[in-house]
């Protein structure tokens, strides 16, 4: 299925600024980064989760960890898929017990991929409290999900696709909606 | 990107990049023996059949391990291939067990091709876990992996495999992998433990023990079965220890970073002198770990997906 | 019985014929082969334009199971499946249960053959009583009661001094003996053919050397005591070397090969199909090619099937507990002139010489011949007749072919049997059952 580009929706310093903005809330929530933790979504939800974390030390002179988690094996839809997801590594170098995780993802959507996040990190441990921050959350929820920290609510209709591109996969860093090709 | 047949009976089948896919995802399973609860969900209301037709704790055990550890309900069940013999033969055995459709059944049995008759009368998943001398390809992923881990590579590492070639599923498996993956293989022995046309499976034949690891990154140790001897393949096996054991003088003959592989269980001072066993050359522990990982990868590569009936 | 066979290409080669021209059995014998005959008034005629006729096809080596595995094979089963793969006559080997070592069970077997049986049926003899290689069965009695021959078939005897003497002692009786020629040490418990195959598949392997060392032995016997010998289904390079050899110093050894050896290597067993399993195993390329040109050349005197029936319970099992053998009769024909005769390995008279003249004389039966007096025993081909080898439809009791879905071009159409038609575009005709 070819797909066409209908909108841009974000540029680079769109996101830069959204980032920004999630990293302060961030802070303003949790009162400062003692116990906090940051744990991207592979795989663009990893490369947001660093970016946010280089800005909460720019910001507070502290590095807070950064973990990456692979819900492959946590997911309800392994038997729907055409093709088999690749497993990749789940690295998480701290313990999670007692800290406030913040789950970092690219797109929010129907929230089935962070109801499995959520399993994956309760099976790691018992975290105070867990947050969940998106670049872009475009609706359709199907499951009780809300997140904590928006970069941006983007209304969409369900056959459209949000490609959020960042220059450490893509060479690029934007975010678009893309529509069926007629 | 998945395997592409349905069971996994051979490496000799397999695509060098199916292999890459089986050792890739291993290592990512790894993590999961990390963890405090070494549980995830994904087999879960799956069913994964143990039949051990010769007996193998090591083995049964792994997979019983790497079944669990994705939540699938796992059921042993044991016996010998001549009880199935004298009662059930193993094609009523195979008729009964899909009649409970299973997902994956794994298959240990005493006689090379149990596993293709399976396959061919089962919808699940079969997976080979040793079958008589042909194969026992989970055995030669996990050493794959070993390997890979141990030397950041496989691709132009040399290897040689000791011990009796000819009886040897290990053997034959890590061939058709070494090769796959671009290693060279030397293979040593006594002659008559040396199956005939060897070489035509892209791999030298070395008599001399000294020969055979000179330079080599990999030596791989095979068990000796006792029964060799009746069989008149050997005269004994002190006359074996003497000149296929593996000793800590021998191995000055091989690389500073060489890795010594053993399938187990070892025969200690016959094929492999303690000391070697418990060296920093040996990677045997590491071999039963990764044995673990590489059959939750493959559990999760064969039945984590669509259900067998629903696929192409 | 009388029947005119009207216009067809008759090949005989032991009368080197090979023209048009009908054929007319009087009485259950050939009494002329001429072109445009006038039978008698109201003799059957069958129109055979088109087809070839040839002397009726012999097939000198056939387990009939009968007595004691019944349940794989009988002579009413076995001989409707030789009627139907085109042949007029089997020679019964001597492996049931009881064993065919004393004349009870050679009465028995002609017997039911009277009574059961659509084509002539040859009983051979053991050699050793129980086939236990020990002791000689009474070869007296047994050529007295109807064996054309003595074989332990199955098992090799292993005794050469045991084998020397039932040479010796079989010239009073001028039959030869059949060798099942295999070292069972050297064989042991292997179960295909030893090399890369085997090697590859983790199975024990049987080397050629099983078989060319005891053809040299069986050989060695044969010049000592000047009986003839008869090597069962030869399958290596280096036996034919030895058979070759030993037919030009003059050594009365004769020898057969099966369809299977002449068209399968061992690469066959890859899969491992228990119905790629027999003995001797499948060999390797250079051993087919050898034995093809061995064919062709007239060193192998006759293409025989080795029809080994066994029941499913015998085959669907392990490769390693399977039994040994597959069924031949209803595949040989059309297997042969499609691979054998179409791919040019040898002409159509020299492989109908190897189905009738060959072993008519290895046995010394009055058969494979047309000449005037000969019983009327006649196979007509039919060679446009396209096939799918369906074992589903065997006339046997058994189904173990590893030749299941194969096509052939060209099969036997008509089976005539002293002048009576038994087998009829795959239908069998009369017996009483």
């Amino acid at each position: 299925m070819s797909a066409r580009e209908k909108a841009q929706v974000l540029d680079e310093p769109g996101i830069d600024r959204a980032l920004t903005r999630i990293a302060h809330e961030i802070l303003e929530r949790s009162e400062g980064t003692p116990g906090l933790a940051l744990v991207g979504i592979r795989t663009r939800g990893v490369s947001l989760a660093r970016r946010i974390a280089e800005k909460l030390e720019a910001i507070e002179g502290v590095k807070v960890p950064v973990g990456t988690l692979d819900i492959t094996l946590y997911r309800d839809d392994l038997g729907d898929l055409a093709e088999q997801p690749v497993l990749r590594e789940t690295e998480i170098p701290f313990p999670v017990t007692g800290r406030t995780v913040v789950l970092v993802d690219d797109v929010l959507y129907t929230g089935r991929t962070i109801r499995a996040a959520l399993d994956a990190i309760m099976d790691l441990g018992r975290p105070r409290q867990i947050q969940l921050a998106v670049l872009i959350d475009r609706g359709h929820r199907e499951l009780p999900i809300r997140p904590d920290y928006v970069g941006k609510n983007l209304p969409t209709a369900r056959r459209e696709t949000v490609q959020v591109l960042l220059r450490e996969h893509d060479g690029t860093d934007r975010v678009v909606i893309q529509e069926p090709a007629p | 990107m998945g395997l592409r047949g349905k069971d996994l009976i051979e490496v000799r089948g397999l695509e060098p990049a199916e292999i890459e896919l089986i050792l890739d995802t291993a290592e990512s399973m790894k993590e999961i023996a990390s963890r405090a609860i070494k549980k995830v969900p994904t087999l879960r209301g799956k069913t994964v059949v143990n039949l051990f037709l010769e007996p193998s704790t090591r083995t049964r055990t792994s997979f019983e391990i790497a079944g669990k550890w994705l939540s699938a309900d796992v059921v042993n069940v044991s016996g010998s291939a001549s009880s199935v013999v004298k009662g059930e033969t193993l094609m009523d055995t195979a008729k009964n067990l899909e009649a409970m459709s299973p997902d994956c059944v794994v298959i240990r049995h005493a006689m090379a091709g149990a596993p293709h008759m399976l396959a061919r009368a089962l919808r699940a998943a079969i997976i080979n876990a040793g079958d008589g001398a042909h194969e026992h390809p989970t055995q030669a992923l996990l050493d794959l992996l070993t390997i890979r881990e141990k030397k950041g590579h496989l691709d132009g590492l040399k290897a040689a495999i000791v011990g009796d070639i000819a009886h040897s599923r290990v053997a034959r498996s890590n061939i058709y992998g070494m090769r796959k993956m671009g290693m060279t293989v030397t293979v040593a022995g006594p002659p008559t433990l040396i199956p005939p046309g060897v070489e035509e499976l892209g791999v030298k034949v070395a008599h001399r023990l000294e020969e055979a690891i000179r330079d080599v990154d990999v030596v791989m140790m095979l068990r000796l079965q006792q029964e060799r001897m009746q069989a008149a393949l050997i005269p004994s096996l002190r006359e074996y220890a003497r000149l296929w054991g593996l000793t800590l003088d021998r191995l000055a003959a091989a690389r500073e970073d060489v890795l010594i592989m053993h399938p187990g269980p070892v025969n200690r001072g016959v094929e492999l002198a303690p000391e070697v066993a418990d060296s920093r050359y040996s990677v045997i522990l590491d071999q039963v770990a990764n044995g673990v990982a590489v059959r939750m990868a493959l559990l999760y590569l064969l039945i984590g997906g669509k259900p067998a009936e629903a696929g192409a | 019985m009388d029947l005119i066979i009207k216009g067809g290409r008759v090949v005989d080669p032991a009368n080197g014929l090979d023209g048009v021209a009908d054929v007319l059995i009087l009485d259950g014998r050939i009494a002329r082969v001429e072109r445009g005959l006038e039978p008698p008034e109201g003799t059957p005629a069958v129109e055979a334009a088109g087809k070839v006729v040839a002397p009726g096809f012999i097939d000198l080596h056939v387990h009939l199971r009968e007595p004691g595995e019944e349940y794989k094979e009988t002579v009413a089963t076995g001989t409707r499946a030789a009627a139907a793969g085109g042949f007029t006559a089997v020679v019964a080997m001597a492996n049931t249960l009881p064993v065919n070592d004393t004349r009870a069970v050679t009465d028995y077997i002609l017997a039911q053959a009277r009574a059961d049986g659509v084509v002539r049926v040859y009983p051979v003899g053991a050699v050793s009583k129980g086939l236990r290689g020990e002791e000689l069965a009474e070869l007296g009695e047994l050529a007295e009661a109807g064996c054309v021959a003595y074989s332990d078939d199955g098992q090799p005897v292993m005794d050469s001094a045991l084998l020397r003497r039932a040479l010796e002692y079989a010239q009073a009786f001028a039959k030869p003996i059949i060798s099942h020629a295999e070292d069972a040490h050297l064989a042991a418990d292997g179960v295909m053919h030893e090399g890369f195959v085997s090697t590859d598949l983790g199975l024990r392997g049987i080397p050629a050397a099983a078989e060319e060392v005891m053809v040299a032995r069986d050989i060695a016997l044969a010049e000592l005591t000047g009986t003839p010998i008869h090597i069962a289904h030869v399958s290596t390079a280096g036996a034919v070397r030895l058979i070759r050899d030993a037919k030009g110093r003059g050594v009365p050894v004769t020898a057969e090969v099966t369809p299977h050896h002449l068209l399968l290597t061992d690469e066959a067993v890859r899969g491992f199909d228990p119905n790629t399993k027999m003995k001797p195993p499948l060999r390797g390329k250079r051993d087919v090619e050898a034995l093809r040109e061995a064919l062709a050349d007239g060193t192998l005197d006759a293409i025989a099937t080795d029809h080994a029936p066994h029941a499913l319970a015998d085959k669907e099992v392990e490769y390693d507990l399977a039994a040994f053998g597959i069924v031949g009769l209803e595949t040989a024909v059309p297997l042969g002139l499609t691979h054998l005769v179409r791919e040019g390995v040898l002409d159509l008279p020299a492989f109908i010489a190897r189905l009738t003249v060959g072993p008519a004389r290895i046995l010394d039966l009055p058969l494979g011949t047309l000449s005037p007096g000969a019983p009327g025993d006649v196979t007509v081909l039919d060679l446009d007749r396209e096939l799918v080898i369906d074992p589903s439809r065997f006339y046997s009791r058994s189904r173990n072919t590893p030749f299941g879905g194969w096509r052939c071009v060209g099969a036997p159409w008509m089976t005539i049997v002293g002048g009576r038609v038994v087998m009829w575009e795959r239908v069998i005709k009369g017996g009483t059952r």
